[in-house]
C-alpha cells in the first residue's frame, strides 16, 4: 500500500481565481461586443424603413435617407479592391518568389511596414493634395479608392507573403521539377494554395475600407446623390461609370457627419447598415477563399 | 553507355563547400544508388543534376555535368527544358492540392498541351506506368490528398512521368513510407530503369542491393567509390566503402 492519498483535498486558491478571472475577461468581450452590436441595433433600428434605405437626405424633398451612401460604399469598396489586389498581390509574389534576399526586398518590406503603421489622416491628406491636386481627380470616388487603396496595401501585401509563405516548399519544387516555368508556377499551384490566406488579407481590407471616415472626408468628398437610371442602356452604363469622378460620401463618412449634426438616430441608422453590409461582404469573401480548399 | 557524365564537380553553398571535385559516370538505362551518412552531399549532388539547386540562395557550381555530351550549366541551357528530360521524385511525396487527373496532367499543361483526348491518354500512361492505375481509375477526379502515403509517391512518380522524362532523380524515394509501399515502389523502379536512367539517393543498403546497377558513395562531400553494385557491395576497394556497407559509420 502506497502512503497518502490522491484525492484532492482542498481547492487551490490560485486556481480558482485564475479560472474566475479568465473566465471574467472572456465573458467581458463577449458582453461588450453583443453589447455594442444590441445597443446600436436597438437605437437605430426605429429610423431603418425602405425610405431611408433607398433615398438621400435632401432639404427640398424633405427625406433623409442613406441609400446614396450605401452606393457609394459599394463603389469605393470595389473600386479599392479592383486597385489594390493586384498591386498587392503582384508586390507580394515579387517579393517572395523573385526578389530573393537582396537589401530591394529589406527596404520595401521595411517601407510596407511602416506605411502599415500611418494614420489614416495622414493618407487623406496625401490623396487630397496628391491625386485630388497634382493628378486632378478632384473629390471623387476615383480619388477616395485611389487613396484609400495606398491605405491598405500593406494589409494585402502581409496577408499574401503570409499566404505565400505557408506553401510548402515541396510544391514550388515538385513544379519546376517537371519543368514548369516560374510563372506557370506561380499562377497554378503557388497562388490558389495561398488563396484563403489572400483572401484572408481582403476581408481585413474590406473592413477597414468600409470604417474608414478620415481618409475619405476630403477624398471622396461627402456627396450624397444617386445614379440617375433613366436614361436608356448605354447612358445608364455610362452614368454608373462616371460616377467614380463624382464626389461621394460612404456610410461611414455620413455617419459621421451626421454625429457633427447632432442627428444621432440617423447616425445610429447609418452604423446598423453599415454593420451589416461589411459582415455581407465579408461572408462573401470568406466563402470565395474557402472555395479553393477542396 | 554513359548517360551522364558528372567532371570535376564542386558546388558552394556560400563559402561552405558541399561537393568536391566529384567525377561520376552514370550508364542509360540502369539504377545508381548514392550511398552515404546524413549530410554527405548525395542530396545536393542530385540536385545539380537538373539545376535544382539553383533555386537555394547563394549556391555556386564550378565543373561539367553533361547529358548526353551537353553540360548542363552552359549558359545556354534552357533550365525548364532540362527538367523536363530529368524529371524528380522527393522524399516527401506532395501531390498538389489538386485532382489525381490535375496532378499528372500538370507537367504536360505547363508545356502547352490543352487537348483533353491527348492529356487523357498521357494522364492514364503515366499512371499506369507508376502501378496506380489500377487503384485510381474510378477517382481520377478526387483530390490527391486523399491517397495513401505509398500512393502519393506513386502519384509523384506520375507526376514526373507525365512529361516522358529520360532521366529520374529519386531522393531517399521510401523513406516516409511503409515497408510495403516501399516495396512496390522499388518493384517499380526496376520497371522503370527499363526505359529509362534512374539516380537514386537512398539510405537504405538493403534496398541499395535489391535494385541498384550501380552505386557510388559519398563522404563529405567526395565520391570515395563509385562502380557496380555488385563490385562495391562485395568486393569494395576503399576501406571506408567496406566501413560504410557494413554499418560501421
Amino acid at each position: 500500500m502506497g502512503k497518502g492519498t490522491l484525492y484532492r483535498k482542498r481547492l487551490r486558491t490560485v486556481e480558482v481565481f485564475a479560472s474566475a478571472a479568465i473566465y471574467g475577461a472572456s465573458s467581458l468581450a463577449v458582453f461588450l461586443l453583443l453589447g455594442i452590436l444590441c445597443y446600436v441595433f436597438w437605437k437605430g433600428w426605429g429610423i431603418l424603413d425602405p425610405v431611408f434605405l433607398t433615398s438621400v437626405t435632401s432639404a427640398l424633398k424633405q427625406t433623409v435617407g442613406i441609400g446614396g451612401n450605401m452606393v457609394n460604399t459599394l463603389y469605393i469598396v470595389v473600386l479599392t479592391l479592383l486597385v489594390v489586389m493586384p498591386v498587392g498581390v503582384g508586390a507580394a509574389v515579387y517579393l517572395n518568389e523573385y526578389a530573393g534576399h537582396s537589401k530591394g526586398r529589406f527596404l520595401v518590406e521595411g517601407a510596407i511596414e511602416i506605411l502599415a503603421g500611418v494614420p489614416s489622416v495622414v493618407f487623406g491628406l496625401f490623396g487630397m493634395t496628391f491625386f485630388g491636386s497634382v493628378l486632378h481627380m478632384g473629390y471623387s470616388l476615383l480619388n477616395g479608392a485611389m487613396t484609400l487603396s495606398c491605405m491598405v496595401l500593406p494589409l494585402v501585401v502581409q496577408n499574401t507573403q503570409e499566404a505565400l509563405r505557408a506553401v510548402p516548399q515541396e510544391y514550388r519544387a515538385g513544379a519546376l521539377g517537371v519543368g514548369a516555368s516560374r510563372w506557370h508556377m506561380i499562377r497554378t499551384v503557388l497562388l490558389p494554395a495561398a488563396r484563403p490566406g489572400i483572401a484572408t488579407g481582403m476581408i481585413l481590407a474590406v473592413g477597414r475600407i468600409a470604417g474608414e471616415s478620415a481618409a475619405l472626408l476630403f477624398t471622396a468628398g461627402s456627396g450624397r446623390f444617386l445614379p440617375r437610371l433613366d436614361q436608356g442602356l448605354p447612358g445608364n452604363v455610362w452614368e454608373l461609370l462616371g460616377k467614380v469622378k463624382s464626389s461621394g460620401g460612404t456610410i461611414a463618412v455620413e455617419l459621421y457627419l451626421q454625429m457633427q449634426n447632432g442627428r444621432y438616430d440617423v447616425a445610429f441608422g447609418a452604423a446598423c447598415v453599415l454593420l451589416v453590409l461589411v459582415l455581407a461582404i465579408q461572408v462573401l469573401l470568406g466563402a470565395v477563399g474557402k472555395g479553393a480548399g477542396s | 553507355m554513359s548517360k551522364i557524365t558528372v567532371r570535376n564537380l564542386n558546388l558552394y553553398y556560400g563559402s561552405r563547400q558541399v561537393l568536391k571535385g566529384v567525377d561520376l559516370q552514370i550508364r542509360e538505362r540502369s539504377v545508381m544508388a548514392l550511398l552515404g551518412p546524413s549530410g554527405c552531399g548525395k542530396s545536393s549532388f542530385l540536385r545539380c543534376l537538373n539545376r535544382m539547386n539553383d533555386l537555394t540562395k547563394d549556391s555556386r557550381v564550378e565543373g561539367e555535368v553533361l547529358l548526353d555530351g551537353e553540360n548542363v550549366y552552359d549558359r545556354r541551357v534552357d533550365t525548364m527544358l532540362l527538367r523536363k528530360k530529368v524529371g524528380m521524385v522527393f522524399q516527401q511525396p506532395t501531390p498538389f492540392p489538386m485532382s489525381i487527373y490535375d496532378n499528372v496532367a500538370y507537367g504536360p499543361r505547363s508545356h502547352g498541351i490543352r487537348r483533353k483526348e491527348i492529356l487523357d491518354e498521357i494522364v492514364e500512361q503515366a499512371l499506369q506506368d507508376a502501378f496506380l492505375y489500377g487503384e485510381v481509375r474510378d477517382g481520377l477526379k478526387r483530390p490527391a490528398g486523399g491517397l495513401s502515403g505509398g500512393q502519393k509517391q506513386r502519384l509523384c512518380i506520375a507526376r514526373a512521368l507525365a512529361v516522358s522524362p529520360e532521366v529520374l532523380l529519386m531522393d531517399e524515394p521510401t523513406s516516409a513510407l511503409d515497408p510495403s509501399s516501399t516495396l512496390r515502389i522499388e518493384d517499380l523502379i526496376k520497371e522503370l530503369a527499363k526505359k529509362l536512367t534512374i539516380v537514386m539517393v537512398t539510405h537504405n543498403m538493403q534496398q541499395a542491393v535489391r535494385i541498384s546497377h550501380d552505386a557510388a558513395l559519398f563522404l563529405e562531400g567526395e565520391v570515395v567509390e563509385w562502380g557496380s553494385a555488385g563490385q562495391i557491395f562485395l568486393r569494395p576497394r576503399d576501406m571506408r566503402t567496406e566501413a560504410y556497407i557494413s554499418g560501421r559509420f
